[in-house]
Protein backbone atom coordinates (compact mmCIF):
# COMPACT_ATOMS: atom_id res chain seq x y z
CA UNK A 1 0.00 0.00 0.00
CA UNK A 2 1.31 3.30 -1.00
CA UNK A 3 2.37 5.71 1.61
CA UNK A 4 -0.04 8.53 2.22
CA UNK A 5 1.18 11.93 3.42
CA UNK A 6 -0.63 14.95 5.38
CA UNK A 7 0.50 18.05 6.27
CA UNK A 8 0.36 18.96 9.37
CA UNK A 9 -1.78 22.66 8.06
CA UNK A 10 -4.42 19.93 6.75
CA UNK A 11 -4.50 18.54 10.13
CA UNK A 12 -4.66 21.28 11.53
CA UNK A 13 -7.35 22.91 9.57
CA UNK A 14 -9.54 19.79 9.64
CA UNK A 15 -9.28 19.59 13.27
CA UNK A 16 -10.49 23.05 14.12
CA UNK A 17 -13.23 22.43 11.68
CA UNK A 18 -14.69 19.30 13.55
CA UNK A 19 -14.07 21.16 16.81
CA UNK A 20 -16.35 24.16 15.28
CA UNK A 21 -18.72 21.60 14.14
CA UNK A 22 -18.48 19.31 16.86
CA UNK A 23 -19.17 22.50 19.78
CA UNK A 24 -22.11 24.27 17.25
CA UNK A 25 -24.12 21.01 17.83
CA UNK A 26 -23.42 19.59 21.42
CA UNK A 27 -20.79 17.24 20.34
CA UNK A 28 -17.17 17.13 22.05
CA UNK A 29 -13.80 16.40 20.44
CA UNK A 30 -11.55 14.53 23.31
CA UNK A 31 -9.59 17.22 25.23
CA UNK A 32 -6.45 15.35 24.59
CA UNK A 33 -5.33 17.56 21.89
CA UNK A 34 -1.81 15.51 20.53
CA UNK A 35 -4.14 12.32 20.83
CA UNK A 36 -6.83 13.90 18.91
CA UNK A 37 -4.63 15.46 16.23
CA UNK A 38 -3.34 11.89 15.78
CA UNK A 39 -6.58 10.70 14.74
CA UNK A 40 -7.73 13.82 12.32
CA UNK A 41 -4.75 12.66 10.48
CA UNK A 42 -5.81 9.37 9.97
CA UNK A 43 -9.13 10.23 9.21
CA UNK A 44 -6.61 12.26 6.45
CA UNK A 45 -4.95 9.62 5.90
CA UNK A 46 -8.25 7.32 4.96
CA UNK A 47 -9.35 9.83 3.16
CA UNK A 48 -6.39 9.66 0.84
CA UNK A 49 -6.49 5.54 1.08
CA UNK A 50 -10.40 5.23 0.20
CA UNK A 51 -11.73 8.41 -0.32
CA UNK A 52 -13.87 8.70 3.01
CA UNK A 53 -12.92 9.38 6.65
CA UNK A 54 -13.09 5.78 7.41
CA UNK A 55 -12.65 5.03 11.07
CA UNK A 56 -9.19 5.09 12.22
CA UNK A 57 -9.97 2.26 14.61
CA UNK A 58 -11.73 -0.20 12.47
CA UNK A 59 -10.63 -2.02 9.14
CA UNK A 60 -12.44 -0.65 5.67
CA UNK A 61 -12.77 -2.73 3.49
CA UNK A 62 -12.56 0.17 0.63
CA UNK A 63 -15.93 -0.44 -0.54
CA UNK A 64 -17.96 2.55 0.47
CA UNK A 65 -21.46 1.24 0.29
CA UNK A 66 -20.03 -1.67 3.16
CA UNK A 67 -17.98 0.53 4.98
CA UNK A 68 -20.55 3.58 5.11
CA UNK A 69 -22.14 3.04 8.67
CA UNK A 70 -17.98 3.25 9.66
CA UNK A 71 -17.38 6.65 8.15
CA UNK A 72 -16.64 9.35 10.72
CA UNK A 73 -19.22 10.53 12.32
CA UNK A 74 -20.02 6.14 13.12
CA UNK A 75 -23.64 4.91 13.02
CA UNK A 76 -22.30 3.78 16.47
CA UNK A 77 -20.81 7.31 18.14
CA UNK A 78 -23.65 8.82 19.91
CA UNK A 79 -24.71 5.16 21.26
CA UNK A 80 -21.21 4.52 22.56
CA UNK A 81 -21.04 8.22 23.81
CA UNK A 82 -24.61 7.18 26.03
CA UNK A 83 -22.72 3.89 27.29
CA UNK A 84 -19.33 4.53 27.67
CA UNK A 85 -18.47 8.32 26.94
CA UNK A 86 -16.38 8.16 24.07
CA UNK A 87 -16.79 6.91 20.75
CA UNK A 88 -15.13 3.65 19.59
CA UNK A 89 -11.28 5.29 18.16
CA UNK A 90 -12.15 8.34 20.76
CA UNK A 91 -12.19 11.12 18.96
CA UNK A 92 -16.08 12.12 20.15
CA UNK A 93 -15.97 12.59 24.12
CA UNK A 94 -18.73 12.94 26.27
CA UNK A 95 -19.95 15.69 28.68
CA UNK A 96 -18.89 13.38 31.80
CA UNK A 97 -15.81 13.29 29.95
CA UNK A 98 -15.17 16.60 29.46
CA UNK A 99 -16.09 17.80 32.68
CA UNK A 100 -13.41 15.24 33.94
CA UNK A 101 -15.89 12.99 35.59
CA UNK A 102 -15.19 9.85 33.31
CA UNK A 103 -11.99 8.47 31.97
CA UNK A 104 -11.69 7.81 28.45
CA UNK A 105 -10.61 4.18 27.47
CA UNK A 106 -10.55 1.70 24.83
CA UNK A 107 -14.07 0.59 24.35
CA UNK A 108 -15.95 -2.75 23.49
CA UNK A 109 -16.86 -2.85 19.43
CA UNK A 110 -20.45 -1.72 18.92
CA UNK A 111 -20.31 -2.94 15.11
CA UNK A 112 -21.85 -6.43 14.40
CA UNK A 113 -19.07 -9.26 13.12
CA UNK A 114 -19.66 -9.33 9.29
CA UNK A 115 -22.37 -11.64 9.11
CA UNK A 116 -25.09 -9.83 10.90
CA UNK A 117 -24.23 -6.77 9.05
CA UNK A 118 -26.41 -7.11 6.16
CA UNK A 119 -29.88 -7.96 8.51
CA UNK A 120 -28.16 -5.02 10.68
CA UNK A 121 -28.92 -2.06 8.71
CA UNK A 122 -32.15 -1.21 7.79
CA UNK A 123 -30.76 -0.23 4.22
CA UNK A 124 -32.75 2.28 1.64
CA UNK A 125 -36.17 0.35 1.75
CA UNK A 126 -38.90 2.44 3.96
CA UNK A 127 -41.08 0.27 6.56
CA UNK A 128 -44.50 0.11 5.27
CA UNK A 129 -46.21 3.21 7.03
CA UNK A 130 -49.55 1.97 8.84
CA UNK A 131 -50.98 5.38 6.75
CA UNK A 132 -49.91 7.30 4.13
CA UNK A 133 -47.43 10.86 5.44
CA UNK A 134 -48.36 13.80 3.37
CA UNK A 135 -44.15 13.69 3.26
CA UNK A 136 -41.58 11.16 3.41
CA UNK A 137 -39.33 10.98 6.44
CA UNK A 138 -35.69 10.46 6.35
CA UNK A 139 -33.79 9.65 9.34
CA UNK A 140 -29.92 10.41 10.17
CA UNK A 141 -28.43 7.08 11.00
CA UNK A 142 -25.32 9.12 12.49
CA UNK A 143 -27.73 11.56 15.15
CA UNK A 144 -31.32 10.52 14.19
CA UNK A 145 -32.25 13.74 13.19
CA UNK A 146 -35.90 13.50 10.96
CA UNK A 147 -36.61 15.95 8.33
CA UNK A 148 -40.00 15.23 6.28
CA UNK A 149 -39.36 16.23 3.03
CA UNK A 150 -38.96 14.87 -0.87
CA UNK A 151 -35.22 14.31 -0.70
CA UNK A 152 -32.87 13.79 2.45
CA UNK A 153 -31.20 16.33 3.39
CA UNK A 154 -27.55 17.37 1.17
CA UNK A 155 -25.76 17.51 4.84
CA UNK A 156 -27.18 16.52 8.54
CA UNK A 157 -27.86 19.89 10.19
CA UNK A 158 -26.90 18.31 13.50
CA UNK A 159 -24.11 16.25 12.76
CA UNK A 160 -22.85 16.96 9.28
CA UNK A 161 -22.98 13.89 8.02
CA UNK A 162 -23.95 13.43 4.42
CA UNK A 163 -26.85 12.70 2.51
CA UNK A 164 -26.01 9.10 2.16
CA UNK A 165 -26.44 8.17 5.53
CA UNK A 166 -29.98 9.31 5.53
CA UNK A 167 -32.32 6.23 5.74
CA UNK A 168 -35.99 6.67 4.77
CA UNK A 169 -37.67 6.40 8.31
CA UNK A 170 -41.08 7.09 7.14
CA UNK B 1 4.08 5.19 8.11
CA UNK B 2 4.13 1.65 10.03
CA UNK B 3 5.91 -1.15 8.52
CA UNK B 4 2.82 -3.56 7.48
CA UNK B 5 4.83 -6.59 9.56
CA UNK B 6 7.50 -7.80 11.49
CA UNK B 7 9.08 -8.50 15.21
CA UNK B 8 10.44 -6.75 17.80
CA UNK B 9 12.46 -8.11 19.88
CA UNK B 10 12.69 -7.33 23.77
CA UNK B 11 14.08 -9.49 26.74
CA UNK B 12 11.32 -10.95 27.65
CA UNK B 13 11.07 -14.03 25.44
CA UNK B 14 8.95 -16.31 27.50
CA UNK B 15 5.97 -15.87 25.27
CA UNK B 16 5.16 -16.28 22.00
CA UNK B 17 2.88 -12.81 20.97
CA UNK B 18 1.60 -11.38 18.24
CA UNK B 19 -0.22 -7.89 17.97
CA UNK B 20 -2.64 -7.03 15.07
CA UNK B 21 -3.90 -3.24 14.60
CA UNK B 22 -4.31 -0.69 12.26
CA UNK B 23 -1.87 1.75 11.54
CA UNK B 24 -4.41 4.62 11.76
CA UNK B 25 -5.53 3.43 15.27
CA UNK B 26 -4.52 5.40 18.48
CA UNK B 27 -5.36 2.73 20.66
CA UNK B 28 -3.25 0.36 18.56
CA UNK B 29 -0.37 3.03 19.13
CA UNK B 30 -0.61 2.52 22.90
CA UNK B 31 -0.84 -1.11 23.09
CA UNK B 32 2.32 -1.53 21.11
CA UNK B 33 4.00 1.03 23.35
CA UNK B 34 3.04 -1.16 26.42
CA UNK B 35 4.68 -4.00 24.58
CA UNK B 36 7.51 -2.28 23.87
CA UNK B 37 7.74 -0.58 26.72
CA UNK B 38 7.38 -4.05 28.44
CA UNK B 39 10.51 -5.31 26.88
CA UNK B 40 8.32 -8.28 24.82
CA UNK B 41 9.46 -9.89 21.80
CA UNK B 42 6.25 -10.30 19.68
CA UNK B 43 5.42 -10.11 16.14
CA UNK B 44 3.44 -7.15 14.21
CA UNK B 45 0.70 -6.83 11.74
CA UNK B 46 -0.49 -3.91 10.97
CA UNK B 47 -3.90 -5.43 8.68
CA UNK B 48 -4.66 -2.40 7.16
CA UNK B 49 -1.06 -2.39 5.43
CA UNK B 50 -1.63 -6.28 4.67
CA UNK B 51 -3.04 -7.23 1.49
CA UNK B 52 -4.57 -10.36 -0.15
CA UNK B 53 -4.01 -13.51 1.37
CA UNK B 54 -1.16 -12.27 3.86
CA UNK B 55 -4.86 -9.85 5.10
CA UNK B 56 -7.23 -12.45 4.90
CA UNK B 57 -5.02 -14.56 7.21
CA UNK B 58 -4.70 -11.86 9.52
CA UNK B 59 -8.16 -10.72 9.67
CA UNK B 60 -9.14 -14.98 10.45
CA UNK B 61 -6.21 -14.68 13.06
CA UNK B 62 -7.97 -12.07 14.97
CA UNK B 63 -11.68 -13.46 14.48
CA UNK B 64 -10.45 -16.63 15.58
CA UNK B 65 -10.01 -15.34 19.45
CA UNK B 66 -12.12 -11.95 18.91
CA UNK B 67 -15.57 -12.66 16.82
CA UNK B 68 -16.12 -8.85 16.63
CA UNK B 69 -13.06 -9.01 14.26
CA UNK B 70 -11.79 -5.30 16.02
CA UNK B 71 -8.50 -3.83 16.90
CA UNK B 72 -5.59 -3.90 18.75
CA UNK B 73 -5.85 -7.65 19.49
CA UNK B 74 -3.08 -9.27 20.62
CA UNK B 75 -2.40 -13.03 20.90
CA UNK B 76 -0.18 -15.15 23.84
CA UNK B 77 0.92 -18.39 22.93
CA UNK B 78 -1.94 -19.03 20.89
CA UNK B 79 -3.65 -19.07 24.45
CA UNK B 80 -4.93 -15.97 24.98
CA UNK B 81 -6.26 -13.13 23.64
CA UNK B 82 -6.91 -9.35 24.41
CA UNK B 83 -8.96 -6.84 22.53
CA UNK B 84 -8.56 -3.43 23.17
CA UNK B 85 -5.79 -1.21 24.76
CA UNK B 86 -6.02 -2.73 27.92
CA UNK B 87 -2.44 -2.35 29.96
CA UNK B 88 -3.52 -4.49 33.21
CA UNK B 89 -4.92 -7.27 31.35
CA UNK B 90 -2.09 -7.36 28.79
CA UNK B 91 0.58 -7.58 31.37
CA UNK B 92 -2.19 -10.34 32.97
CA UNK B 93 -1.72 -11.95 29.82
CA UNK B 94 1.96 -11.77 29.79
CA UNK B 95 2.52 -12.93 33.80
CA UNK B 96 4.37 -9.49 34.17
Amino acid sequence: MSEETVSKEAVEALYRRLDEEAQGSGYHLNPDAEFTRALVESLLVNEARYGYWACPCRLADGNKESDLDIICPCDYRDADLNEWGVCFCALYVSDEVLEGEREVASIPERRPPVAERAQHRSGPQAPTPAREAPLPVWRCRVCGYLAAREQPPGVCPICKAKRDRFERFW
Amino acid sequence: MAEARGSVSGRNTDHQVAFYGLSTCMWCRKTRMALEEADVSFDFAYVDLLQGAEREEAVNAVRRWNPAGSYPTVIVDDEKCVVGYNPDKLRGALGL
